[in-house]
């Protein structure tokens, strides 16, 4: 009764859109392809992403959920509950800066206030000059030689506004690590 | 002549107040005086507020300076430090052998025996100072028999809910499952905790060693140590160290020629508190939201994919090793009551001397606070100890008398947890303390129960009414009853137990949520 010449074809569109540059499309293809044979695949290759870019890229998530075989809503979700990766391009250096109570015991609100005031931005922004993102953590467990801040992957303890002001300043000074 | 040994902690702490730049400075001096010295980066001997601490070997004995600035260094050696050893007063610096140090001598140290001591990417260093002795025991040994080993010892487990590690681990040896897997917990994300950090940093091997055991002792064969991001001096320490035990046969497909397997993997957090909470952790390595599960199934019949699944702290696991060693008897002699063994306290935030501090369960805080932790920073008077993480609670000098013991604080409405303790001095406005528990508990929520996801929000919005007087009377019993719907309407430990520190707060502080008046200390 049917002919299979009417039935309507959906379309399986084998290349998801992306606007992302071919570099970074390289970055995030290589990432798949080198990760998603790992048991609970999906972390490692957000952080191998946010590693080589900085940042895990809207356009990204098609590509990692085409590689691993799960929805645009799995990666979405993963993506957006953990706070640590980046879902828009940050500054060229990110300050982590302790909000916990050890560093608040040694006055973190302070140093808090400081930060922002002295760099321009709130929490999750970047300075106008793309030096600088500040983003708040909860503990660095650096908590006898607090207030503690992290810059890049570099812990620094006892972190006084003056202190605070000569890491920033040489953060901004030194290239890209 | 050999070589003069220099030790300079490569720990995160230590160099976060610049044991780096203190390293490089001896060695140019060094060079410049014409002196031949082998600096060796140990991991932290736990004497913080000392850091960088300097040790200069000298006839086989170790003498502490601290702290050492880069530009303190020069003077030491004009001191003569390189030479002979500077008794303690005749250099502000100098402390004297470092095992004399009252502070360390006073420790029972049996988890952190070799952390601040060895080389923490040698593997010789290790196996020198009574390495993988442990897991030699354990190879002759039948299964059932290190699982009552670990029992026997009465080892419960130190992430902070204090469950006896040999029933988790008996129950995983009876499970049946096609893979079991051990998976360790290193999301150390309780604020004023550092003992996880410091271990791996100092003594990677020990943790290896544990969850090796541990695996003997289940049937299982592959595991996983999950590391928060926070940790990337962690995280070299660790994948160096398990390269070094891959390639002398410690972990692999035949461990020392036993025919035994056990795989072993890193893997990366990414800021999320809740997955320290077990269930989560587990979600969060399968590649998904860590979202806390439902318990039945406990992680031991089914955890990770699915499969029987050792999970326990890092000091749980970096106990294992000298217990069986040295005999479940040994580990099981030191402690009080129900908790048995050494537990690591951390001293943190306004206290003079920060540090880490392994002793046997019994101590009073009070004890710990005085005779180690020498008061506040700040030289103020202690006005709150927050105990147990964020979760623990705000204890007032009237508690302080609490021995260190799981049963004694839970009797409290506290919680000892993993060690962390926070010292607050008499500045502390404690509404804003009970404030920031809520705040947190909304940023940190997994969102599964509802008590958590938005109680947490409108518990911060109760606060600012409470503490701007609006009705303050009904605001207090709003607050009152929205804990106790957190307390029994939550899964896990987040939502139940952020009730701690905000009634702490509320019930030994009361003047502080007060307006006009809010008197602090002075009351």
């Amino acid at each position: 009764m049917t002919n299979p010449s009417h039935r309507r074809v959906i379309p399986i569109k084998s290349e998801p859109p992306s606007s992302l540059s071919d570099a970074d499309r390289a970055a995030v293809d290589s990432a798949c392809s080198r990760l998603k044979h790992l048991p609970g695949a999906l972390l490692p290759i957000l952080h191998a992403v946010q590693e080589s870019l900085g940042f895990v890229p809207r356009d990204s998530v098609p590509l990692i959920a085409r590689a691993l075989n799960i929805s645009l809503a799995e990666v979405h979700g993963v993506l957006s509950f953990y706070h640590y990766f980046r879902k828009e391009r940050g500054g060229r250096h990110v300050v982590h800066l302790c909000r916990a109570e050890a560093c608040q015991a040694l006055g973190a609100a302070g140093l808090e206030a400081h930060a922002k005031r002295t760099l321009g931005i709130d929490f999750h922004g970047t300075t106008a000059d793309g030096a600088i993102s500040l983003e708040p953590v909860y503990c660095l467990g650096n908590c006898a030689l607090g207030p503690s801040v992290m810059i890049d992957e570099e812990l620094q303890g006892r972190v006084s506004t003056t202190r605070f002001d000569a890491l920033v300043a040489k953060a901004r000074a030194a290239v890209k690590p | 002549m050999s070589a003069l040994k220099i030790f300079v902690p490569v720990d995160a702490a230590a160099r976060g107040v610049g044991a780096d730049e203190t390293a490089l400075a001896i060695a140019t001096e060094a060079r410049r005086r014409q002196i031949d010295v082998q600096i060796v980066r140990n991991g932290s001997r736990g004497l913080l507020w000392l850091e960088p601490l300097v040790e200069v070997e000298m006839a086989g004995q170790r003498h502490a300076y601290g702290p050492v600035p880069a530009d303190a260094v020069a003077d030491l050696f004009a001191a003569g430090f390189a030479s002979s050893a500077l008794p303690t007063g005749s250099h502000a610096l100098a402390h004297g052998p470092t095992e004399r140090i009252p502070y360390f001598a006073r420790q029972q140290r049996l988890s952190f025996a070799r952390v601040g001591l060895v080389d923490p990417r040698s593997l010789a260093d290790y196996l020198a100072h009574d390495g993988y002795r442990g897991l030699a025991a354990a190879l002759e040994m039948q299964p059932a028999d290190i699982v009552a080993a670990v029992s026997a010892s009465g080892l419960r487990g130190r992430g902070g809910a204090a469950f006896p590690a040999g029933i988790k681990w008996k129950t995983v040896l009876g499970a049946l499952g096609s893979e079991k897997y051990v998976v360790c917990n290193a999301d150390e994300g309780d604020s004023g905790t550092f003992s996880d950090r410091m271990l791996i940093e100092g003594d990677p091997f020990v943790l290896i060693e544990g969850m090796t055991i541990a695996a003997l002792a289940t049937g299982a064969t592959r595991g996983y140590i999950y590391l928060r991001w926070e940790y990337p001096d962690a995280k070299r320490a660790l994948e160096a160290a398990i390269a070094a035990a891959y390639a002398a046969h410690y972990l692999g497909n035949d461990i020392q020629g036993s025919g035994k397997c056990f795989e072993l993997e890193v893997r990366m957090g990414a800021g999320a508190y809740i997955c320290g909470e077990e269930t989560s952790l587990l979600e969060s390595l399968e590649g998904k939201r860590g979202q806390v599960r439902f318990k039945p199934p406990l992680p031991a019949i089914a955890g990770l994919f699915g499969k029987p699944t050792v999970i326990n702290n890092v000091i749980t696991f970096a106990s294992v090793p000298i217990i069986l060693d040295r005999g479940a008897a040994n580990y099981q002699h030191f402690g009080m009551g129900r908790s048995r063994g050494t537990l690591p306290m951390q001293l943190a935030g306004n206290v003079k001397y920060g540090g880490l501090v392994e002793i046997a369960f019994g101590m009073s805080l009070r004890e710990l606070l005085d005779d180690f932790g020498g008061g506040t920073l700040s030289g103020r008077p202690i006005r709150a100890v927050q105990v147990g993480g964020p979760l623990g609670a705000y204890l007032p000098q009237s508690q302080l008398d609490t021995p260190l013991d799981y049963e004694a604080f839970a009797e409290i409405k506290g919680m000892l947890g993993h060690g962390g303790i926070v010292v607050f001095d008499d500045t502390v406005d404690m509404a804003a303390q009970a404030r920031y528990a809520m705040e947190f508990c909304a940023i940190e929520s997994c969102g599964k129960c509802t008590p958590c996801r938005i109680g947490s929000t409108r518990g911060v919005e109760v606060i600012d009414r409470l503490v701007a007087g609006v009705n303050a009377p009904e605001q207090e019993a709003l607050l009152r009853d929205l804990c106790e719907t957190l307390t029994y309407g939550s899964l896990c430990a987040l939502g139940g137990l952020i009730p701690y520190p905000v009634l702490s707060a509320l019930n030994h502080f009361p003047d502080d949520f007060v307006k006009p008046q809010r008197a602090h200390a002075s009351a």
